[in-house]
């Protein structure tokens, strides 16, 4: 296919973040040319303040330099100005007569900052705050002047003020409306950030208009700016003069080109332009549903979707997007997220300490986290901004949820290590990722070094939080903290199932309910996957959806399950496997002990060990030597423990009323029963389940995925604890009288959890992300659908083969087998090698 | 080294692989969706770990496996891990003839 050509008209972050993407989807797809107006790669415009301020240099901003531009070959035209799009002809030109053709055009033209239309406005020394020139000259009128004046107390006003004032100027702050950042905070937010503020220097006029801008006296022509009027009369000494009044859609070129703008280059979900569907607009100069956004977030979340229709896949779309904000002064913690002014049918939660410098607000509605304002401790910022976005429920959080996220998880019995501590305090040695020896500072230099934007890439770069995931709050933490705004935490359920196809967990689970997909080709076909097998991470979610959507129907695929579901064992660091024989509630007996005993000297087992669901581990056995030791356990009357599995693992019992004297129910025959009706159940994670036989609880049941406890009238029944990852306590379910209920109970809830939990989720996380209440309505409250929930897992169930019998058949018992070369010193060897002359 | 008949093709599953012994370690051979075969060595440029049990995936240039015990990626063609991470394996050539794979091992 020929290529096309695109011409990107600005080279801005969200222009250039769209070229990314669409580099990464479709490399070979479009001849690209980039025209921008600055001389420069594409930089990172939200940490000019920390330039301002000197904390950081221009080259740590810089995203792409100029290699990147010629190792992708991209045509870059920097510092050329584009002047006149020809939509006919379908070109551009620049100022300087610059052509150049487009099959595709894409406007990042950013925005302009508002100049007010005041006398003087021209004067040397009098400035705009929007790129690497605007700062430049700060700094060097910061070296020669004294006296600053900043017009505007919004984000931009205040961390160029505070830059100044680092810079040791002194800055005056003129502002229009009644408190500073008014359109981010209310009234005593802004006061106490004021307060800070002037701590640090900064002097402010509120309520004040400015009137003219007047040059130096005596300066004669071509003066620099020496002061500022305001309309009340008042003189400000000014050598400095920065605009930061706001700032507007850049529409000029597209104005010209006849594009509907309003407020913006009006676009639609996939970016294009309404006039003209060959023409895209992204970021600040674009105005979708009405919205011209001015943070790098959403800017971002648009440059997904154009690259995605840029590549032609068509399937995203871009349907805006909850801004939060946050001031990067040092010192000094602003954040705030959503509607925070509240008003009618809206609660709020207040805390206000004045002295000591903390404000936080909390707006709900409906029980929902609609917004928040904080100043002075902004640590749970992206703990509330996720659950404005998510749209929680924070019914049962309510009592705790202003004491932020690391109280609230411990008073709801979450003792996890889910990041609470406060990353940004941690030293550079701090270990961060327990599994993979990660520290921060090696994190936080990947994020710098390599322009990482999301978890994703600081996993793929660092291995931090690629393991067991406990550390992934404190690494998002830290990613927050080093990227400032551009940080935005995705909703992980809505992310799709991995780079193979555009569709999550959810889409992908109905789709192979509602079109009865039975295979994993079949599935990828009609969910048009675009790799050709998928890969590690989508295969066996595949797998499992389709098995436990359509069990004896659906065909299940070993090679997409994970080597311990393919080889029915564990694989260990050294490539051996872990035997692991099943043991129904934990009870065993002398002849299967002595068949263990014999089978552990037989095959030359080197570690035997006594497991936590109460079975007996044979560890270091050859992957050659499974089918026979599985025979010899096999003929013991032993079967797979299933320990290797997304699957039921144990029920862990106590002694029970068979042998204890405070045993209220028999235990052990409880959980042998619960066992056997589970047994080789495939889910979405492993699931471990204890029956106790009295409250004191000796089998551990209240970290379980269902815990039941004997009482003397019958049982409780505790679902979704968790005693690995995440410490969780499972809560109290049901109370049920009869053996026969425990099972059904259990098995619906089981089975709920089979059908609705994204692979990989255990039953803490479902039900997290469902609410007990869920899970209540249809194992509980309805009878009806429990029992057909129940009837579901016991067809899915039914005749579950021993799969150590079924691998000892030829030819699956083969795959075992390492294939022996025939070495020319040697006679004849087992294996199936022939030599023949080369 | 002559090459050496390992087995039919049949006996490598698709999407999988088998383990041959060899006195210099020993060596992976891959069966992709589309039936070509790679020779790599058994052993992850990160951890050492099992190739051979890992999950193959994608077809010619892009046959990938996928390691067992840490998720490395490696090119079934090149040897080479995926990036960001950097490593890589020693190649072995393996043909099919007549419906068997062939391996010249050193």
């Amino acid at each position: 296919m020929k290529k096309q050509k695109l011409v990107m008209v600005g080279n801005g972050m969200a222009g250039v973040k769209t070229l990314e993407e669409l580099l990464r989807h479709a490399p070979d797809r479009f001849d690209i040319t980039v025209f921008g107006a600055e001389p420069h790669g594409n930089y990172n415009r939200i940490l000019l303040s920390p330039v301002l301020a000197g904390e950081m240099t221009l080259p740590d901003i810089m995203l792409n330099d100029l290699d990147w531009y010629r190792d992708n070959g991209i045509t870059l035209h920097a510092g050329r100005k584009v002047v006149e799009i020809d939509r006919v002809r379908r070109s551009v030109r620049a100022d300087d007569g610059t052509e150049a053709q487009y099959d595709r055009l894409l406007l990042a033209t950013g925005s302009l900052p508002f100049i007010l239309p005041v006398a003087g406005k021209d004067l040397p020394g009098v400035i705009a705050y929007r790129d690497i020139a605007d700062t430049e000259a700060m700094i060097a009128a910061a070296r020669d002047h004294r006296h600053a004046v900043v017009i505007g107390a919004g984000l931009l006003g205040l961390e160029a003020a505070n830059g100044l004032v680092l810079r040791g100027m002194a800055v005056t702050v003129v502002h229009l409306g009644g408190w500073i950042m008014e359109r981010q905070l209310d009234k005593p937010a802004a006061d106490l950030l004021q307060a800070s503020l002037e701590a640090k220097g900064m002097q402010f006029r509120l309520s004040a208009q400015t009137a003219e801008l007047l040059p130096v006296e005596g300066g004669g022509a071509g003066a620099r700016v020496g002061a500022v009027r305001l309309k009340d009369g008042t003189l400000l000494p000014a050598d400095l003069v920065v605009m930061a009044a706001g700032i507007r859609p850049n529409t000029t070129l597209a104005e010209s080109a006849r594009l509907h703008c309003d407020r913006g280059i009006v676009v639609s979900d996939t970016l294009q332009t309404i006039t003209d569907p060959r023409v895209y607009a992204v970021g600040e100069c674009a105005n979708h549903r009405g919205i011209a956004y001015g943070l790098v977030a959403p800017l971002f979340d648009q440059a997904k979707v154009c690259a995605n229709h840029l590549a032609g896949f068509g399937i995203g779309r871009y349907q805006g997007s909850v801004t939060s904000t946050k001031l990067k002064v040092t010192g000094v913690d602003v954040f705030s997220a959503g509607d925070f002014h509240g008003g009618d049918g809206c609660d709020e939660i207040l805390l206000h300490d004045r002295a000591g410098g903390v404000y936080k607000k909390l707006v709900l509605k409906d029980e929902r986290l609609a917004g928040a304002v904080m100043v002075g401790d902004t640590s749970d910022g992206a703990w509330y901004f996720q659950l404005v976005r998510e749209g929680k429920n924070i019914a049962e959080l309510r009592d705790h949820l202003l004491f932020g996220q690391s109280f609230t998880q411990s008073q709801l019995g979450d003792a996890g290590h889910q990041g609470k501590s406060q990353a940004a305090l941690l030293p550079d040695s701090a270990e961060i990722c327990g599994c993979n020896g990660v520290c921060k500072g090696t994190i936080v230099k990947a994020i710098r070094e390599h322009g990482l934007f999301t978890l994703d890439e600081v996993k793929k770069h660092t291995k931090a939080s690629s393991s067991c995931g406990s550390c992934t709050g404190l690494v998002e933490q830290i990613l927050a903290s080093t990227v400032g705004g551009a940080y935005q935490a995705v909703d992980k359920h809505a992310k799709p199932v991995c780079a193979c196809t555009g569709h999550n967990h959810a889409e992908v689970r109905a789709a192979i309910r509602e079109q009865k997909l039975l295979t994993i080709p079949a599935t990828m076909k009609a969910l048009e996957w675009k790799t050709p097998n998928g890969c590690a991470t989508c295969r066996p979610a595949l797998n499992y959806y389709l098995i436990s959507t359509w069990p004896h129907e659906a065909q299940d695929d070993p090679q997409s399950r994970f080597i311990n579901e393919r080889a029915h064992a564990n694989i260990q660091k050294d490539g051996t496997y872990s035997v692991v024989p099943r043991m129904w509630g934990g009870l065993t007996t002398p002849a299967e002990l002595r068949a263990i005993a014999d089978a552990a000297e037989k095959y030359h087992v080197p570690t035997v060990k006594v497991t936590g669901g109460q079975r007996i581990d044979l560890l270091g056995v050859r992957k050659d030597d499974l089918p026979a030791i599985w025979a010899d356990l096999n003929a013991a009357g032993m079967v797979s423990g299933h320990a290797y599995g997304k699957s039921l693992r144990t029920v862990k019992t106590c002694v029970g009323m068979e042998h204890c004297r405070f045993g209220t129910q028999l235990a052990m025959d409880m959980g042998v029963k619960l066992e056997k009706m589970l047994f080789g159940m495939w889910s979405p994670h492993k699931v471990k389940l204890a029956v106790s036989g009295c409250p004191r609880n000796c089998a551990e049941s209240g970290i379980k995925d269902v815990g039941v406890i004997g009482v003397d009238s019958g049982y409780e029944i505790y679902v979704a604890g968790n005693g690995g990852i995440k410490t969780e306590v499972a809560q109290f379910f049901c109370k049920v009288g009869s053996d026969e209920e425990v099972l059904e109970y259990s098995g619906a809830f089981l089975q709920l959890y089979r059908e609705e939990a994204f692979y990989l989720e255990r039953t803490c996380h479902y039900i997290e992300r469902v609410g007990l209440e869920h899970a209540r309505k249809f194992v509980i409250d309805d009878a009806e659908s429990r029992k057909a929930l129940y009837a579901r897992l016991l067809f899915a169930l039914a005749d579950a083969p021993d799969p150590w019998a079924e691998q000892q058949a030829a030819p699956l018992a083969r795959h075992y087998k390492t294939i022996s070369l025939k070495l020319d010193n040697e006679g004849d060897r087992h294996g199936l090698a022939e030599t023949v002359p080369a | 080294m002559a090459w050496q008949k390992l087995c039919p093709l049949d006996e490598i599953p698709a999407l999988g692989a088998r383990v041959v012994e060899h006195p210099g370690g020993n060596i992976a051979v891959f069966r992709t969706a589309g039936g070509s075969v790679f020779a790599l060595a058994d052993a992850c440029p990160h951890k050492g770990g099992p190739l051979s049990q890992g999950i193959v995936h994608g077809d010619g240039d892009n046959a990938r496996v996928t390691c067992p015990l840490h998720g490395w990626n490696v090119e079934l063609d090149s040897g080479s891990a995926c990036a960001p991470d950097d490593g890589c394996v020693a190649r072995y050539a393996v043909r099919v003839d007549a419906g068997s794979v062939w391996l010249d091992a050193p």
